[in-house]
């Protein structure tokens, strides 16, 4: 946003994958090769499942060298939506919200990730759904090739064949609504 | 070569891998635990072939390495803020007894408060104890270094041990695209570890031994002698890395924008790339903005530091520490080789990121402002003022 480099940040709850994401995130990113470079990093400090959490992705055609927190992105993402307060007028990027429910702002992008997900992977675990909804939306940022290869180099073995199967059924959905 | 996306423990622990050592003897503690999980994980898999000792404290983590390495194999150990400081009793007994371990320590803050987070101040608290300090900017640099390193603290003309920081968290825990190197580059770079200074049934020699008042002094002498040679033996070994690897690295320290610069900044580890980003904006202003990165701590590179801020009109040091009731440990080395050199210029020391607190791209330019306005002394980021 401004400095070089297109930022992400992923809101979600521990447990609910959104430094996995901003991880997928990242590799997919630098997977189509070509000099890309990614940064990936939690909001640091002790893990404790329900918590917020926050996790960041930094993409660049060239090497992103400044590791500090991001507070404003070009995508916004909630993994779940009790975390989201709404967003104040200053605000110039996307946010994506993990939900059933409609916001009537063209700068909201909703998606019932939980719901498909549990439909495939038999939990809400909404992570690989939101990196489909992401690469949809980010016009000439990332192809849903690169996010196959991002969950095949980030994911644990028996993750992967479902987790591709949910990212592609939501970059279908959200590239068709959007 | 392997492109992958990894994080900088797990990236150190390639370097390891590929530098084979016999014996890892490791404790766990945060931001460190990934790299020695990692590690444990590559000996249960079978790709490294190493012993590694699960201990019950730091103390006999750098303890057990000392005996591995006094039998004459390559030894690992790593740690992080408050077992650092437990072992560090260790720490100048493993240098006086010239056994090059590598050691990975993840920079972290030290209690109380109890903090997890990331600073330095458990380093530079051990700049004495006789080891090499080594800081990392990113997961590529802290890779190589996990190979550079022994390759010079095995030296015989060093036999020094290596401590190589990763800022903790900023690096320990952040993915980013690692050139991971083949088996047979590494190899062709490190050769076996092999040395006289070890346990030897058919020669036997003595070890780790007393040094009254008569012969202490030479002792000590010939240490330093052996970490001061290590300058060379970092020139020359970056000489070798290049050749096999194609990556360049700048000795003890690393210049940017520099040549023509009035205010320097100098500072170390992670914090350097956000720096980096701020020169490159001030020039844009017409700002003669610099950065100049300590890569060594031990050995210090006072020459490096003189020859770079000669023609400076200021210079300020950021830091992640400070030593109370006097300054920042790195401004305090700073200034005292600007002093032996003749050197008189404004000097200015910014305290930042203790106990893992953000430095922002606006602390960086007021760090800047600050120097142009002609500001000296010492002050906290963040804290409101300039000085104490």
């Amino acid at each position: 946003m401004g400095d070089g480099y297109t930022g992400v940040i992923w809101h979600g709850r521990g447990g609910q994958g959104a430094f996995t994401a901003a991880r997928l995130l990242g590799a997919s990113y630098v997977s189509a090769g070509g000099g890309r470079r990614a940064l990936a990093f939690p909001a640091f400090g002790p893990e404790r499942r329900g918590a917020p959490i926050r996790a960041f992705t930094k993409m660049s055609e060239t090497a992103v060298s400044n590791r500090s927190e991001m507070t404003s992105a070009d995508f916004t993402v909630y993994l779940d939506s009790t975390l989201f307060r709404g967003i104040d007028d200053r605000c110039t990027g996307t946010v994506l919200v993990n939900t059933a429910d409609e916001y009537g702002d063209p700068r909201i992008i909703s998606f019932d990730a939980s719901a498909l997900a549990a439909s495939i992977l038999g939990s809400p675990m909404s992570n690989t759904a939101m990196v489909g909804v992401l690469a949809a939306i980010w016009s000439g940022g990332i192809s849903i090739e690169s996010v196959r290869k991002g969950i095949e180099d980030t994911l644990p073995e028996h993750l992967r064949k479902d987790n591709i199967k949910v990212a592609e059924k939501a970059f279908r959905a959200a590239g068709c609504r959007h | 070569m392997n492109h992958s996306f990894i994080s900088g423990n797990e990236a150190f622990a390639h370097g390891v891998m590929l530098a084979s050592p016999a014996v890892i003897s490791a404790y766990p503690i945060t931001p460190q635990t990934t790299v020695v999980e990692c590690l444990s994980q590559m000996v249960a898999d079978g790709v490294l072939d190493s012993e590694f000792i699960y201990v019950e404290s730091e103390h006999s983590a750098m303890s057990c390495a000392m005996g591995a390495s006094s039998t004459g194999v390559r030894t690992f150990t790593a740690t992080s803020s408050q077992g650092l400081l437990y072992m560090a009793e260790c720490l100048p007994y493993a240098a006086g007894g010239r056994f090059p371990i590598v050691m990975m320590n993840a920079n972290r803050s030290v209690a109380l408060p109890w903090n997890i987070y990331g600073d330095q101040r458990d380093s530079l608290s051990q700049l004495d104890c006789g080891w090499i300090q080594a800081y990392a900017q990113d997961a590529q640099e802290s890779l190589d270094l996990a190979l550079m390193s022994y390759r010079i603290a095995e030296r015989r003309d060093v036999s020094t041990p290596f401590m190589v920081n990763l800022d903790g968290f900023h690096l320990t825990h952040t993915y980013e695209v690692v050139d991971i190197p083949d088996r047979e580059q590494a190899d062709e770079f490190l050769p076996p570890y092999s040395t006289e200074n070890r346990i030897d049934f058919d020669t036997p020699r003595n070890l780790c031994f007393s040094a009254g008042p008569d012969h202490n002094t030479a002792f000590k002498l010939s240490e330093h002698a052996g970490i001061s040679r290590s300058r060379k033996a970092v020139a020359e070994t970056e000489e070798e890395f290049l050749a096999v690897f194609g990556r360049r690295y700048t000795g003890l320290t690393e210049e940017y924008m520099c040549a023509d610069a009035e205010f320097i900044l100098i500072t170390l580890g992670s914090i350097s790339g956000l720096c980096r980003d701020v020169v490159c904006s001030l020039r844009k202003s017409g700002v003669k903005a610099g950065l100049l990165r300590l890569r060594y701590m031990r050995p210090f590179p006072a020459e490096e530091i003189s020859r770079t801020v000669a023609g400076a009109k200021s210079v300020c040091v950021l830091e992640k520490d400070i030593s109370f009731g006097f300054a920042g440990t790195v401004f305090i080395n700073v200034c005292a080789a600007l002093q032996n050199a003749g050197i008189c210029v404004p000097t200015l020391n910014k305290i930042g990121g203790l106990g893992g607190r953000d430095i922002t791209e606006e602390d960086i330019r007021d760090a800047f402002g600050d120097m142009a306005e002609g500001k000296t002394g010492i002050g906290f980021i963040g804290m409101g003022g300039s000085g104490v």
